[in-house]
């Protein structure tokens, strides 16, 4: 008999002790708050400034402008982009100097040094978002890869301010994530950060140093 | 897990103690450790009854997960399997580093790059991994930190809870080659940072471990703020997860209500930095992410728990650490006194299912039983009830040994069996018991002024001049 026959075989020789299916939807369901999308986007903002992240105010026309400035003022000289994405696009056509644009165009294998040692931030877009904890949805893809949101030491995120959800119940129910998740899926929520030492704050522990939300709001303005 | 192996526990975990309460400076870390997160863990459960609810709905979700585990287990197994991430079985500590190491030398690494795991410290990973002359090495801050000084966790949040900033500072100066004195925790962390940093990318094989695994949708779960498991679990080509039998869960909605239990009860948090969700290996086309992705299922005593209805309950617990957060005697003595992996009031109901009751009974009696884990449990895990138990099994006379709970009995001498059996005679015949208060009452001058731990700090114990049953005879009119 095998190891998983062993342990299979004593638990299901111990007592049954039926339990019901617990109702977990109906709990959120009593303890959601009711909330239009401008109240979710505010509280999605007061809980991410609350873990050290800077939420920016954009639209679908500024937030290049929105970034670069951000960019610049904080003298960032290489962003990592993704690969044929839309918002990657609109920055490539800008033709810019400054910052240099590195496409995450291969496998991290050919080019692991330069990503850990030379890449000051990234740009990745966010899937959706949770107003009760302030938090990010990432579905990290072949287009903008897992390393991204996690080894440049400034992590730009555009958030489009109509994908907000109340709460990470709600917003595993709309999207369906039980039908099949991603390679990776991620909640993110402020710079990584650690308290391991005598219990004192501080970012930038392995991740982030810096997590930088550009919420964009559609065109019936602030949403 | 040779650390209890000694002939006498109860006095080696007296002395551990005794040292540990010596120790003026370590209370001092401990205290304002524990008033730290106990006033964290207030401020994220302003509402009574949602934080009533809460622990209703982790509780419930607790429990069903349980009543299903081998069914859950298969679903987990072939749902994994489906996504591409094999699955391995282990009953011991010893058969999960076999397994591990297996892979190791399949795949030629030379080095492993470890997220935060309390099972990798059950299971003695890093000392197995060592022996085959692989470099396991810890990425968590404070993990590192307590690598680093060839200690073990005393915490299992927060593992470096017991040392202050400057026993770090001199610490690092000591071990990482060209780093200056700084008590400046930034400093001390961009220093952690640089160092790991490296290892991630060169490290052969990152593990981790799980706090929740789901069964519908073959899904790990990993929560953590630093970002290290997302690097354990995404930059080396290989990862293995490692996690106990009791984790799965049925379904993805099983985990927000949990997740928001696990990390306001730990660190008063609403939410951490990252949940990290892994359900493939890297798929066609994908650029970064382990080729690999294997999850070890260790039982190491875990089956001998869920046996037991009414033990079963252990098997609850999400590893939130807020028991002992809120543990008197765990704030005295800290987290090495135990001698155990998983210290504190959990260590005490867990640690004997892994070790066995005679190695580990001591635990199950330092405890006041004032209840304090029991109401801050997230879960609800009737932790006091299972104290008494333990205290009961330990102590079993010979015919009540309960076979099935390794080393009940383990605990009985026959000084205390003597005075029990004495105890029972006496109380059970009425002219028996009548005549020993009377001589009690009689003999009380006799009694003695040292009585041991009582006499340190109170009045001795004397009977009553007079029996009740006497002074009742006067009361008659």
């Amino acid at each position: 008999m095998s190891a998983r026959e062993r342990i299979l075989e004593r638990l299901r020789a111990a007592p049954s002790l039926p339990e019901v299916l617990p109702d977990v939807a109906g709990w959120f369901a009593a303890h959601r708050r009711n909330e239009d999308l401008a109240q979710r986007a505010a509280r999605l903002r007061s809980g991410l400034e609350g873990y050290h992240a800077e939420v920016h105010d954009t639209t679908d026309a500024d937030w290049p402008e929105v970034l670069l400035h951000i960019v610049a003022a904080k003298g960032l000289r290489t962003l990592l982009i993704g690969t044929d994405t839309p918002h990657g696009a609109t920055l490539e056509a800008r033709a810019l100097d400054t910052p240099q644009l590195v496409p995450y165009d291969r496998s991290i294998e050919s080019w692991r040094d330069r990503l850990f040692d030379a890449i000051d931030a990234s740009l990745t877009l966010a899937r959706s978002a949770i107003a009760e904890t302030g938090s990010l949805i990432l579905w990290p893809d072949a287009r903008e890869p897992r390393l991204m949101s996690l080894v440049p030491p400034v992590h730009f995120v555009l958030l489009d301010a109509a994908t907000i959800h109340a709460d990470f119940h709600s917003a595993m129910v709309a999207e369906n994530w039980q039908a099949g998740l991603p390679t990776n899926a991620l909640l993110i929520s402020g710079p990584s950060k650690t308290a391991d030492i005598q219990q004192t704050l501080a970012y930038g522990a392995h991740g982030p140093r810096e997590l930088i939300v550009l919420l964009r709001h559609g065109p019936g303005g602030m949403a | 897990m040779s650390r209890m192996a000694m002939p006498d526990p109860a006095s080696a975990f007296r002395q551990r103690s005794r040292s540990a309460v010596d120790d003026s400076a370590q209370r001092q870390n401990f205290r304002s450790a524990m008033d730290y997160l106990q006033a964290k863990r207030r401020t994220q459960f302003p509402d009574e009854q949602e934080l009533v609810g809460l622990r209703d709905l982790g509780e419930a979700i607790r429990r069903y997960s349980l009543a299903n585990l081998p069914r859950l287990l298969e679903q987990l197994e072939q749902n994994l399997t489906a996504n591409g991430i094999r699955v391995h079985w282990a009953e011991s500590a010893d058969a999960a580093n076999a397994i591990a190491l297996g892979i190791a030398h399949r795949v030629e690494a030379r080095r492993i790059v470890k997220g935060k795991s309390m099972v990798s410290e059950e299971i003695g990973f890093n000392h197995a991994m060592q022996a085959a002359g692989i470099e396991a090495l810890e990425s968590d801050m404070g993990e590192y930190i307590v690598q680093l000084a060839g200690e073990t966790p005393s915490h299992i949040i927060m593992p470096a809870i017991h040392k202050t900033r400057q026993a770090i500072a001199a610490l690092f100066v000591e071990k990482i080659p060209g780093v200056e004195y700084t008590e400046d925790v930034d400093a001390l962390i961009q220093i952690g940072r640089r160092v790991l940093r490296r290892k991630f990318a060169e490290a052969d094989i990152g593990l981790s471990g799980v706090n929740f695994a789901v069964a519908e949708t073959g899904t790990l779960c990993l929560v953590e703020n630093e970002g290290n498991g997302r690097m354990c679990t995404t930059v080396p080509r290989v990862h293995i997860a490692v996690t106990g039998i009791e984790k799965v869960v049925e379904k993805l909605e099983h985990v927000p209500p949990l997740f928001s239990l696990l990390t306001r009860s730990a660190t008063g948090q609403a939410v951490t930095t990252y949940l990290n969700l892994i359900s493939h290996p890297r798929q066609p086309g994908e650029k970064d992410g382990p080729e690999e992705v294997h999850l070890i299922l260790i039982d190491n005593g875990r089956s001998q728990a869920y046996a037991d209805a009414q033990l079963r309950t252990t098997l609850q617990c999400i590893r939130c650490g807020a028991c002992m957060n809120h543990c008197p005697v765990y704030a005295r003595i800290g987290g090495h006194a135990y001698g155990t992996t998983y210290p504190g009031p959990i260590g005490a109901i867990v640690s004997p299912h892994m070790l066995g009751l005679a190695a580990t009974y001591p635990l199950a009696f330092a405890s006041t039983l004032c209840h304090a884990c029991v109401e801050v449990c997230p879960v609800r895990i009737p932790i006091t009830d299972l104290l008494i138990r333990l205290r009961n099994e330990a102590q079993a006379q010979p015919g009540t040994v309960n076979a099935s709970l390794r080393g009940s009995g383990a605990a009985r001498t026959a000084l205390v069996s003597a005075i029990w059996s004495a105890w029972a005679l006496i109380y059970s015949r009425l002219g028996l018991y009548r005549l020993t208060s009377w001589f009690m009452s009689r003999g009380r001058a006799l009694s003695p002024i040292e009585q041991g731990a009582w006499t340190r700090s109170r009045t001795p114990l004397t009977p009553a001049p007079r029996r009740l049953r006497d002074l009742l005879k006067d009361r008659r009119p």
